[in-house]
């Protein structure tokens, strides 16, 4: 058989076997995405615990959650799906009722003098609660958070919470400071 | 005109396509150095709880895994039901997060240190008792960026 001029073998398969490969470390291996609710612990607190600031009680709202994953809010049971209203409700407090937090005049960029609320989350749970209760109430209260946030930043800016400038989004982050404290765990409900 | 005419009559050559393999040959080293085949066998049940609030985890090499849940079935007969902490490929006690979190520490670049996040990824059936003593751990440990991990859903479900 004659040789074929030039003697190149044909490359243009090794192409379609790299595609082939190529395709298959696509589809097998996962960039899996890690996502979730970041949270920062509060640091270990030396010696006796400072008791000078008082925390009046209209300024706390306290969410409990029992070992049979059922919801206290401000002394009385709730359904989840009321929390994040409730929530937002405590942290605005737009109609300046008593018994939700006060405010504070701060000076706010952007904003010039702006109330800002004192009102602290307080969430306590049992050692018996379920780890997914957990979560929800976490998130319920994060989306109160972010919803509030979103809903002036729309306001102020035109624009999401999320797509706003550094010095855009800490104002706002100003203004709803997010402040959930997690009481130490208590052991009521047993195992 | 008879500048393109010229053009024509040499526009029957190919284009070479011998370097093809080669470019994808390098897409494909490119993508089996960067997507991460999982480092570590999980040997805990792993049903993450939904959240809508969720936000990405950037900068994979600051992070840190401890697995909570139960032990797989085949771990079952020699670790029991109740949920377990796996840190690295190993079961582990309570009391090892903390060196767990220090050598997690040395590894990294003393400036980037600040960043180091821990990421708790926990079966949804576990029960708090066992996070909460992780948590008071990783505060003794001095590591507070903690992240929750959960899938994005759109509505929390019952």
């Amino acid at each position: 058989m004659p040789r074929r001029p030039g003697g190149t073998f044909n490359a243009a398969s090794t192409a379609d076997i790299a595609f082939l490969l190529l395709i298959f470390f696509l589809v097998t291996t996962t960039m899996d995405v890690d996502t979730g609710l970041a949270r920062k612990l509060p640091p270990i607190v030396q010696g006796p615990e400072d008791v000078s600031s008082v925390i009046k009680e209209r300024n706390v709202f306290v969410v409990l959650v029992n070992a049979k994953d059922q919801l206290l809010v401000e002394g009385k049971p709730m359904n989840i799906y009321n929390l994040r209203e409730e929530a937002k409700e405590f942290i605005a407090n737009p109609l300046d009722k008593e018994d939700l937090p006060e405010k504070t005049m701060k000076d706010i960029p952007f904003f010039g003098q702006t109330a800002v609320s004192k009102g602290i989350i307080s969430l306590q749970n049992d050692r018996g609660t379920s780890y997914e209760m957990y979560i929800k109430v976490q998130n319920e209260l994060a989306a109160a958070y972010n919803e509030l946030r979103n809903e002036l930043s729309q306001r102020k800016f035109g624009k999401k919470y999320d797509d706003l400038i550094k010095e855009q989004a800490d104002a706002i982050a100003d203004i709803y400071p997010q402040i959930i404290s997690e009481a130490e765990p208590k052991n009521i409900g047993g195992k | 005109m008879s500048k393109f005419k010229k053009k024509k009559a040499v526009g029957s050559q190919e284009i070479s396509t011998a370097s093809l393999p080669d470019i994808v040959f390098m897409l494909l080293f490119f993508f089996m150095v960067t997507t991460t085949l999982r480092e570590t066998t999980i040997n805990v049940m792993q049903k993450l709880p939904g959240a809508t609030e969720v936000k990405k985890l950037e900068r994979k090499s600051l992070v840190s895994y401890i697995y909570i849940g139960k032990p797989r079935q085949n771990f079952q007969t020699l670790y029991g039901t109740e949920p377990r902490i796996q840190l690295n490929d190993a079961f582990a006690k309570i009391e090892d997060i903390r060196n767990y979190v220090i050598s997690e520490r040395e590894k990294v670049d003393e400036n980037e240190r600040t960043f180091l996040t821990t990421s708790l990824k926990v079966d949804k059936d576990t029960k708090m008792g066992i996070i909460i003593d992780v948590k008071q751990e990783l505060r003794k440990a001095s590591a507070l960026k903690i992240n929750y991990s959960s899938r994005k859903v759109s509505q929390i479900e019952d």
